[in-house]
């Protein structure tokens, strides 16, 4: 019974980080029908930012007010570029096959991996730790709690609902819906569809920006810029988002728990050794069953 | 203006167009190992390069004349490898009672099997990737092959130790083939690898999607490539013509892997590590670059990145950084590449007029 | 005239080729990293070719090994050089990937003429690159591959580290030992093992039949993705096997993490593990100390009382800032290993040099006194280290013991 507690709790905690990600990854889907390739980058990076900010300032023991200062710092700077990369590599190709935006997202993706490992260093870094809260556990059911992850976790769902208030309470968050509708009426309406399309980017890049401090917070540690883990979890998080449905704010959530949850009680009951597999498995299993996700609506595609 | 108005052929035309140019690139082929000195660092580049373009014309298949976006190309590349690993090694073995490497007919013999096993290996998983995905949205390919890559990776880590010939015994015939060296790879490759087949493949390799291009099959690629709807709504069985193009380029993705996985101290030595997302890339990026669509192109740029790489070598941040830049560059002023969908020759004529 | 079309890609072929063929001197003329000839060495000159990882993911292993290289053949250069000869160092990076491993040595080989080849540290790029080496009948040292394959390849590759059927051995008896032997007394083991890396997977396989075959158990055996950031799925499954200690023969990048999931979901027996934990201690947490504790094995400690030990540590501070690690200091060893066999060789060609470096019995290095075996692998003692936090609070190492060579 503590196994399964086990798995369930930290399902729930890989879950969130994984829905934070997808928020992106589904947003910038919904209004442009693309593939953010470079979002995991945007990922890696906030946490990077947040280690570069901490290593110069002296923060590595950091006070709570001093955490949330890096969190808020690290989804500056991923927002900050999350916007750049919209405007210089993405606009331009607004109208552009399909198959080019993806290559340009390939290309902005390696870029900014090979730039941060340049910029940051090859190796793999320590993070920040909050003292004693980073080691700290409580006992739940026979089950050891670490404290830290359910902090991230909270934080997680706070940014979450902090969107969905966004989004269906603010007149920007009306057109970001409207423009997940139909692009052109949508401009035709008079809703600035540049400034809502740039917004949506920023946000997306945020929160994603969260998610790498929060899992750097987790872990202790991050890979290097350029190691394949950060694109392997942003990777995840995309299909989280195809199962909840993309496109679909509240499936990106829901997606992320169930692919959280999923890969724990697989890896835990089953085997390890195929933990990454499940992820695409169950993409291309929910691409040929119900291939708008659990929450997501057919769309028709007219010529 | 490439494509000919298909006619009927006399039996002597026919073999003179399909049979002649293989025989002469089979001699240029023999030329060039004759002339190049064995071992040398000269044979090794060619061997990269001979490699390379296969991979490149094989991707340029399906992302350049059918318009999918397929990156787990190195993942069939790995198929390949193994499977024709399989056979000189574990089949040599079961014929002859050895693993080292045959002299003569047999050697030659068994390569060339190993060579089209490996291809045929290769297609076949093509067919099981590209059967279901390609019903989908060209986005979820890209995602769908780049899985695929490292589902293949995983598996092939999780292989037992190559058996050594004292240990054959031990092993069923069957479950040999699961031998695969897990994660250091399968260090016992066989070194047929000559650059006198490596650049006989390469010709077969562009006559065929020389060929194709030209040929109803192509132009039904071509059809898909443009407007898929609208292909598909004059008869144009689309996803049909979309797998045959994944199947088509994973034989030759197999083919460039069989050659590799023989060529002595890169291949002989081939771990799965190897097979990622960023050797995928390199052959998405020499594509690309070359132009999506046309043969010459990716040839070209197969041969100018692999040289770069080898004069680059001081350099290797700066070099991956400035190839993002240029994708990046490229996609914006020129997104169809450097030839586009032209080949070189026509680029010629064009310009005449 | 549409025949003409047909053969023009076979013409296509032809001219690539062409064009090709003449690229690569060139290319290799403007490589500065070569110096001015390409050619053979002239005679006066002693050329060293090293490959190694100075990107991808293993770069810092080759960084490590490439400043142990340097150092001494600058310090050669300095008494003289090899025999009269003075001491040039070519080197290549490999990218961490076996393709450009062969490409690497061959250059080394053919271009720069270099006499003895110096690589890797994964094994299986030390056996990519032994498989060019051995067929030009050039002797080749590896300084930290641990994967008996490596030396298979052939006669001309050798080793100045031991291998990892010895490395597994050696954590097999030191748990099994018991405590007033300063070992750690247990029978019952765990193994959490890498899939993603070969050494972590042959390292696991010997420490499993050496611990058998002296009388323990593995409980629980369980493997993770290289690079994963969650192993409770693994560990809960360990922690339900009830293991005295637990093996995790990964690298270090890794292990840090494993280690702090490890006390945080409530084991405290001892931790294990092999010369891939290296570096651990910088990255490392509280994690590798609480509960009871943790040992890797190693190739030397730089507190060891030996006089080449304090000489080298020493050196190295001054000149890089930092406390070498095995990397670096088997670097060093098979370079001036390359010196001693010179001088003890009748003739200085490959041959020859083959011959003295087969024939070593008895030296000196900063990693113990190493002797060649039969198959070219080096016969020395390991180190078995354990996890202390040092005086400034900082994590730091102290030898435990250290096993003999079978």
């Amino acid at each position: 019974m503590t196994a399964f507690l086990q798995f369930l709790l930290k399902g729930v905690s890989v879950g969130s980080l994984y829905a934070l990600i997808a928020l992106g990854y589904t947003m910038v889907y919904g209004i442009l029908s693309f593939i953010n390739f470079a979002h995991s980058d945007i990922f890696m990076l906030g946490a990077f930012f947040a280690w570069r900010f901490a290593t110069a300032f002296q923060m590595m023991q950091p006070s709570p007010l001093g955490a949330a200062g890096l969190l808020l710092l690290a989804m500056a700077g991923a927002a900050v570029t999350g916007f750049l990369v919209e405007r210089l590599a993405y606009r331009p190709l607004r109208h552009a096959p399909r198959i080019n935006v993806l290559i340009t997202a390939i290309g902005v993706s390696l870029l900014i991996e090979n730039a941060g490992q340049l910029i940051f260093g090859k190796s793999v870094v320590q993070f920040p730790t909050m003292a004693g809260l980073s080691d700290a556990t409580f006992a739940l059911a026979g089950v050891n709690v670490r404290v830290i992850e359910v902090v991230a976790v909270v934080a997680a769902f706070a940014l979450m609902l902090g969107l969905q208030w966004l989004v269906y309470g603010t007149k920007i968050g009306r057109g970001m819906r409207a423009l997940s509708v139909d692009h052109q009426v949508a401009g035709l309406m008079g809703i600035p569809v540049d400034r809502v399309i740039s917004f949506t980017f920023v946000i997306g890049s945020a929160l994603a920006g969260a998610a790498g401090l929060l899992v750097g917070v987790t872990y202790g540690q991050i890979k290097q810029p350029a190691d394949a883990s950060w694109l392997l979890y942003g990777l995840k998080a995309f299909v989280a988002a195809v199962i909840g449905g993309i496109g679909n704010i509240p499936g990106a959530m829901v997606g992320g728990l169930v692919l959280g949850l999923s890969e724990q009680f697989v890896a835990g009951y089953v085997s390890t050794t195929f933990r990454d597999a499940i992820a695409f498995g169950l993409l291309i299993f929910i691409l040929l069953v119900r291939p708008s996700g659990l929450l997501g609506r057919r769309v028709v595609e007219k010529v | 203006m490439s494509s000919n108005n298909p006619r009927r052929f006399g039996v002597g035309e026919a073999l003179g167009r399909s049979l002649l140019p293989v025989v002469i690139a089979v001699v240029v082929a023999l030329g060039i190992d004759w002339f190049v000195p064995a071992s040398s660092y000269a044979e090794k580049i060619l061997f990269d390069i001979g490699i390379n373009i296969i991979l490149a014309v094989s991707l340029n298949m399906v992302n350049g004349l059918t318009g999918q976006f397929s990156i787990g190309h190195a993942g069939f590349m790995a198929v390949g490898v193994y499977a024709s690993i399989v056979v000189t090694y574990y089949g040599g073995y079961a014929l002859w009672g050895d693993v080292g490497k045959h002299a003569g007919l047999a050697g030659a013999g068994i390569y060339f099997a190993s060579i089209v096993i490996g291809g045929i290996v290769a297609a076949v998983a093509g067919y099981v990737v590209g059967l279901p995905s390609l019903r989908l949205r060209g986005d979820y390919l890209a995602i769908v092959t780049l899985g695929f890559g490292e589902i293949i990776r995983v598996l092939l880590q999780a292989t037992e130790p190559v058996l050594y010939p004292s240990e054959m015994k031990d092993v069923g015939s069957f479950a040999r083939v699961f031998h695969l060296g897990g994660a250091l790879g399968f260090s016992h490759g066989q070194s047929y690898n000559t650059l006198a087949w490596t650049w006989t493949a390469v010709a077969v390799t562009l006559l065929v999607a020389y060929r194709l291009r030209t040929s109803t099959h192509g132009r039904a690629f071509l059809s898909v490539r443009e407007n898929e709807i609208a292909a598909e709504a004059i008869g144009v069985s689309t996803t049909r013509y979309k797998v045959s193009a994944f199947v088509l380029a994973a034989f030759f993705a197999g083919v460039a892997g069989a050659l590799f996985a023989h060529t002595l101290g890169a291949g002989t030595a081939s771990r799965p590590e190897e097979f990622n997302f960023m050797k995928s890339f390199d052959a998405v990026i020499m594509v690309v670059l070359g132009g999506m669509g046309s043969i010459s192109g990716a040839t070209l740029a197969a041969t100018v990145l692999t040289l770069m790489t080898e004069a680059l070598r001081s350099v290797q941040d700066y070099r991956l950084i400035s190839y993002a830049l240029l994708l990046i560059v490229v996609m914006i002023v020129r997104p169809k590449g450097l030839f586009g969908t032209r080949e070189i020759w026509e680029l010629r004529q064009w310009k005449r007029r | 005239m549409r025949i003409v079309r047909f053969p023009v890609p076979a013409v296509m072929v032809i001219a690539l080729v062409a064009m090709a063929g003449g690229c690569p001197n060139k290319s290799g003329e403007g490589d500065k990293k070569s110096g001015g000839d390409t050619k053979a060495a002239s005679s006066a000159e002693f050329v060293i070719g090293e490959y190694g990882s100075m990107t991808g993911s293993e770069a810092t292993f080759g960084q490590s090994t490439h400043n142990g290289i340097q150092m001494a053949v600058d310090e050669l250069n300095a008494a003289g050089g090899i025999k009269g000869k003075k001491v040039k160092l070519v080197n290549y990076d490999d990218q961490g990937k076996t393709s450009e491993v062969g490409t690497a040595v061959t250059r080394l080989i053919t271009s720069d003429g270099a006499q003895v080849v110096l690589g890797e540290v994964a094994s299986s790029l030390s056996i990519a690159g032994g498989q060019i080496a051995q067929q030009h009948g050039v002797p080749m040292i590896s300084p930290s591959s641990t994967n008996p394959k490596v030396t298979e390849t052939g006669d001309f590759i050798f080793r100045v580290c031991f291998i990892d059927s010895f490395q597994g051995f050696v954590m097999a008896k030191f748990a099994t030992q018991p405590v007033a032997e300063k070992g750690l007394g247990v029978k019952k083991v765990a193994i959490l093992i890498d899939q993603r890396q070969a050494y972590a997977q042959g390292l696991a396989k010997y420490f499993e039949e050496a611990l058998t075959k002296l009388g323990g158990q593995i409980v629980a055996k369980e493997s993770y993705q290289g690079g994963d950031q969650d192993f409770s799925a693994q560990l809960t499954r360990i922690k339900a096997a009830n293991p005295e200690a637990l093996y995790i023969p990964g690298y270090y990048t890794d292990v840090a993490n494993v280690a702090k999931q490890v006390r945080a979901i409530g084991i405290t027996v001892p931790m294990l593990g092999g010369d891939g934990w290296e570096s651990v201690t910088d990255i490392g947490g509280a994690a590798l100390v609480d509960g009871g504790g943790s040992y890797y094995s190693n190739h030397y400690a730089p507190d060891e009382p030996r006089p080449e030990v304090k000489a080298f540590v020493d050196k190295y501070v001054k000149r890089y800032g930092k406390t070498p690690d095995s990397m670096s200091a088997l670097g060093y060893d098979a370079t001036m290993l390359v010196k001693a066999a010179a001088e003890k060789a009748t003739t200085l060609d490959k041959k020859g040099l083959r011959e003295a470096l087969a024939a070593t019995t008895d030296f000196k290095g900063v990693t113990g006194t190493i002797a060649m075996d039969a198959q070219r692998n080096a016969k020395k003692p390991a180190v078995v280290l354990k996890i202390v936090k040092g005086q400034d609070g900082k994590l730091t190492t102290i030898t435990q013991t250290s096993v003999a060579p079978q």
